[in-house]
């Protein structure tokens, strides 16, 4: 293995460290970056690359940093966007047909931020169509197959992004994150990823899905990267008018190991043995064993309305996609249909052709609860249910200062395992959602195997407060090793 | 009793302008039906006078300083049109001629 091999197989602060020492440079990292993503193009994390204009851009990062002046700790960094985050002059998919051949005029402002950060931006990665999945099965481009094991399934729906890291094609990727779907793929594959508090990020140039849920973050292979990535994508932007106006931290400053006298709260809801894998629960006792001695102190919370989330989370994301998604309409950009009769035929076909089976299974259930006679009995009385959602975590934290659970209920399931029932997918995003409803920060990362499949562990703040769980998070990766195991593939490709 | 109807979903469908073959629309019922049962947990919640949450956090709609700028170039606005005339969108004729 080369020079430039050996330290992309490192983690972001590894490759800073190498680039500032002028072991490699920024070109060959990214060139490494490119040729790895090539050799593992089975995985189908990675939909689209931009070689040309990616090894140009390490060229004039290699000069800064050579020149000691470099941008930002991002800068030489290769970095993949998943396929929903626009670049000015790159296409954006969504992984769906009705997008075929759109080129977007703009940069999303994470875009923005990367680039000025110095970062380097090598393609776009797979999804489950428009984020509506948990899996990224269901895409145009074909499944995407979790690094751990190719027959299982990387979950999503930023499974690409989450691969990706996972196998060491980049140090760090972005995903979005709606009802889980940063969390549960980091969960799947071995990672760390994080969904900041909702307005943290803007969303201007994210694909909009569920826009009072929808949510930018990083994926990384240590909390200290994602901690560095927020601080670069975060902030306010008066382009969003959903973001927050507060100032981003120096989120690093947190982590210097110290969980002493912290108050994490276990809500009694998530630590049930039914329906739950035991290796999973048994590795997350075994974190709480390890924050325990570390001086953190564990109380029992309670979350009584954890039983009614994927029903609120299910009327309140599909009837704002349902709004979302109106605006494919074969008119202004992507997909049109051919030989229409009339203006309203040019709508149907369009977008009959355009969306895949889930997309239009969730247009027509948002369609549906919105509806007049069906508005108060579904759309309006999820709301009013999100709101005790919302209390249920304020009175938490009013004995606790975070929040600790399982990602996921169980390790990463086998392709096509739950394609067939959409309920059994939907319930597989049972410990995330309750976040995107409540705009909490959630944090996951890999707290060990449960049969040779990584389980993730999640950490959940108060609203602004990445600071402390990105801490904690920290913090248990300084006793442990488990962000270290890497998947067989990582090994068979060195 | 059956909480959707194939009617139904072929009524939503026109609604949200969504062309449905039969079979899909036989096979959307039945998982529609399915989800709805679902979400049917809730009515058990009592919700009488629980204000509803529309977002993720409470924001003051923000106001920004009304001041001229340069938006989006107009070429660029419809580079991705599937069909254009000059900077316009080109759509099938919505009005009859007259005569």
């Amino acid at each position: 293995m080369g020079a430039a091999e050996s330290l992309l197989a490192g983690g972001l602060s590894e490759q800073r460290e190498g680039l500032d020492r002028g072991d490699v440079d920024a070109v060959a990292l990214v060139r490494a970056s490119l040729a790895r993503i090539d050799a593992l193009a089975p995985l189908t994390a990675v939909v689209a690359r931009r070689d040309e204009a990616a090894l140009a851009e390490a060229g004039a990062a290699a000069t800064r940093i050579a020149e000691g002046r470099p941008r930002s700790a991002l800068d030489g960094i290769p970095v993949l966007l998943k396929d929903n985050i626009v670049q000015a002059g790159e296409p954006a998919t969504c992984a769906s047909r009705i997008l075929e051949g759109y080129v977007s005029p703009f940069d999303a402002t994470v875009t923005e931020r990367l680039r000025e950060a110095g970062a380097v931006i090598v393609g776009r990665t797979n999804m489950d169509e428009f984020a509506m999945g948990s899996s990224t099965e269901r895409t145009v481009y074909g499944e995407a197959h979790n690094p751990w094991d190719a027959t299982r399934a990387c979950g999503g729906s930023s499974g690409g992004s989450a691969a990706a890291v996972a196998a060491g094609l980049v140090p760090l990727a972005l995903g979005s994150d709606t009802g889980g779907s940063i969390r549960q793929p980091a969960s799947f594959c071995g990672v760390v990823g994080l969904k900041p508090t909702y307005g943290r990020v803007s969303r201007w140039g994210l694909v909009a899905f569920a826009s009072s849920l929808d949510q930018i973050g990083p994926f990384g292979r240590r909390v200290a990267d994602c901690a560095v990535a927020l601080e670069v994508i975060g902030g306010h932007d008066a382009r969003d008018s959903t973001s927050l106006p507060q100032a981003m931290p120096r989120l690093r400053d947190a982590l210097d190991g110290n969980v002493e006298g912290l108050r994490i709260g276990l809500p009694r809801e998530y630590f049930v043995t039914e329906g739950v894998d035991p290796g999973v629960l048994a590795r997350v006792r075994e974190a709480i064993a390890v924050l325990e001695s570390a001086g953190a102190r564990f109380v029992e919370v309670s979350l009584p309305h954890t039983a009614h989330t994927i029903a609120t989370y299910y009327l309140v994301a599909t009837a704002e996609a349902s709004s979302n998604l109106a605006r494919f309409d074969g008119v202004r950009y992507g997909r049109r249909a051919e030989q229409v009769a009339d203006l309203a035929d040019l709508y149907q076909r369009s977008r009959s052709e355009g969306f895949g089976p889930e997309v239009k299974r969730r247009i027509l259930l948002g369609t549906y609860v919105l509806s007049a006679g069906y508005y108060d009995a579904y759309y309006g009385k999820a709301q009013r249910v999100r709101t005790l959602i919302r209390r249920d975590f304020d009175r938490a934290f009013d004995a606790c200062d975070l929040i600790l659970t399982p990602t996921t209920p169980e390790t990463a399931f086998p392709l096509g395992a739950k394609s067939a029932d959409p309920i059994s997918m939907y319930l597989s995003d049972v410990y995330t959602v309750s976040a995107n409803l409540a705009g909490l920060p959630g944090l996951s990362l890999p707290c060990g195997l449960s049969e040779g499949l990584p389980v993730g562990l999640q950490l959940l703040g108060r609203p602004l407060d990445e600071a402390t769980i990105l801490r904690v998070g920290d913090a248990f990766e300084r006793r442990t090793q488990h962000h270290l195991a890497r998947p067989p593939v990582a090994e068979g490709a060195r | 009793m059956s909480r959707i109807a194939p009617s139904d979903v072929a009524r939503v469908a026109g609604l949200a302008r969504l062309a449905l073959s039969d079979d899909e629309i036989a096979a959307m019922t039945r998982d529609l039906e399915q989800i709805l049962d679902h979400v049917a947990a809730l009515d058990a919640l009592d919700t009488q006078g629980i204000p509803p949450t529309a977002h993720g956090f409470e924001l003051d709609t923000p106001l920004r300083p009304d001041r001229a700028a340069t938006p989006l170039d107009p070429e660029l606005a419809v580079a991705n049109a599937p069909a254009r005339a000059g900077t316009a969108f080109l759509v099938p004729k919505v009005l009859e001629e007259e005569g």
